[in-house]
């Protein structure tokens, strides 16, 4: 600190009221540097501050607390937008974590929908079951987490109501999936009985086709298409977090609006 | 508060978590507008931070809440002490132009860094503004369906994506004209870290 030399009554004011000041200085001044620090090591180590496991640990801390900010926020009563037909993305992208060349084909015959967890009635459902339950059909916008969106059509059984039909536990957490392509994936029951939550068994008025996810998926317009499972084989419900394919590699569990 | 004091503590601790913030946001943002560019052109991937999209957007969504925590006590800290009127009001367009032209021309005087010429107040009102432009954006694309209104406001989920792209250039712009005039009068930099 330099002493300066009070030359006027102004400026002696002025060096008093700066000592008096001083007295909380170190602390403020120690807390300023330290952020300042913190700010340029975020500069200068840039991406590499992502291969440090503490500060891995840390986003996937934070990332437990946006599921818990997200599940606050989400309102079961609010509604996606619809669209008419007009709208619909004209050919609706195929997305999956492999190629088109690669879509599963599942014979739908041989197909039984599983039941497990905390569910009363768990016999396995047939294609054809599925189908004489009532349906309903939505135009909604499918957000990709890459950021994309497109408007697609999907028909099917309101999966509440199915949920309601086989005695699902609805003070559970969580309602896991299991797929024919080895995908998994589990979501909030808020959303699983969200009323634009469906069972897809349809696209554009026809049978479900392989690529979009043949026999059935789980169409959610309140949540990323990574949550939206495709070809399901088997539904659990639980209260032990169920984790997802792409949610254990670090993407967001509850993804959605 | 000191004669000589230019900026309040509370003042500097929120310039500079900010700047760590809005770096952290740009740096992940890129990463994921990369993941799906919406413009013939990508950023290149080395300025990124997260590594994939994933991290990327585990980045964006924890930086989210120390740039809006800290917008807020900014925000909040400015008005409690009248600060926001004294140093950003008024502004007047002729006023601005006259003082842009000077600025232009080199002959646009510092003598007062207490003091905010009409250049500076419209532009940091602007990038207050711009940052506001970028949460409420931000939340449409984060929580389309929960903020029905301010989707309708942005034009819808897609226009909302480039709006928000569009803010973060923006804000962009301006921390290249700050940091031009940083390096111009070295000094406001001290005033920034030190207070005087």
């Amino acid at each position: 600190m330099k002493i300066k030399t009070p030359l006027t009554d102004a400026a002696g004011q002025a060096m008093l009221a700066d000592a008096l000041c001083r007295v909380p200085d170190p602390a403020r001044r120690g807390f300023l540097q330290r952020t300042v620090t913190l700010g340029a090591l975020a500069l200068l180590t840039g991406c590499s501050l992502s291969d440090d496991s503490a500060v891995d640990q840390a986003l996937t801390a934070m990332s437990r607390l946006n599921d818990r900010a997200q599940g606050w926020l989400f309102d079961p009563a609010r509604l996606a937008p619809t669209y008419p037909d007009s709208m619909i993305t004209r050919p609706f992208p195929f997305n999956a974590y492999y190629g088109e060349d690669e879509v599963r084909e599942v014979d739908g015959a041989a197909w039984r929908l599983e039941l497990s967890g905390l569910v009363a009635r768990r016999a396995p459902w047939t294609l054809a079951q599925l189908r004489a339950l009532r349906q309903e059909s939505q135009v909604t916008r499918h957000i990709c987490v890459e950021g994309w969106s497109a408007i697609g059509k999907w028909g099917g059984v309101p999966f509440a109501h199915f949920l309601d039909l086989v005695g699902a536990d609805r003070h559970a957490r969580y309602v896991g999936f299991r797929c024919a392509d080895d995908y998994f994936t589990s979501i909030d029951m808020a959303t699983a009985r969200h009323p634009q939550t469906i069972m897809a068994l349809t696209y554009d008025g026809q049978i479900l086709p392989p690529r979009y996810g043949f026999p059935m998926k789980l169409r959610m317009p309140t949540k990323l298409g990574y949550k939206n499972p495709k070809h399901i084989q088997a539904i659990f419900v639980t209260n032990t977090y169920p984790g997802g394919y792409w949610e254990n590699q670090g993407y967001n569990w509850f993804g959605g609006s | 508060m000191r004669a000589s004091t230019i900026h309040a503590p509370w003042l500097r601790i929120t310039h500079w978590i900010n700047a760590v913030a809005v770096v952290l946001m740009a740096a992940s943002g890129w990463r994921i507008y990369n993941a799906a560019p919406f413009w013939p052109f990508t950023i290149p991937a080395g300025a990124t931070l997260g590594g994939w999209l994933g991290g990327a957007l585990q980045w964006h969504f924890a930086a989210m809440w120390l740039l809006v925590a800290n917008g807020v006590v900014y925000l909040a800290m400015n008005v409690r002490t009248g600060r926001l009127p004294r140093q950003f009001l008024p502004v007047s367009p002729r006023q601005f132009l006259h003082d842009l032209g000077c600025a232009l021309r080199g002959r646009l005087a510092h003598a007062d860094p207490r003091h905010y010429n009409a250049v500076q107040r419209v532009a940091y009102l602007f990038v207050m503004l711009d940052i506001v432009l970028l949460v409420l954006t931000g939340l449409v694309l984060w929580k389309s369906v929960q903020f029905p209104l301010l989707r309708t406001l942005f034009g819808g989920y897609e226009l909302a994506r480039r709006l928000h792209f569009l803010a973060m250039a923006a804000l962009l712009g301006f921390v290249a004209i700050h940091l031009v005039m940083v390096a111009l009068v070295p000094r406001t930099l001290l005033a920034m870290l030190r207070g005087r």
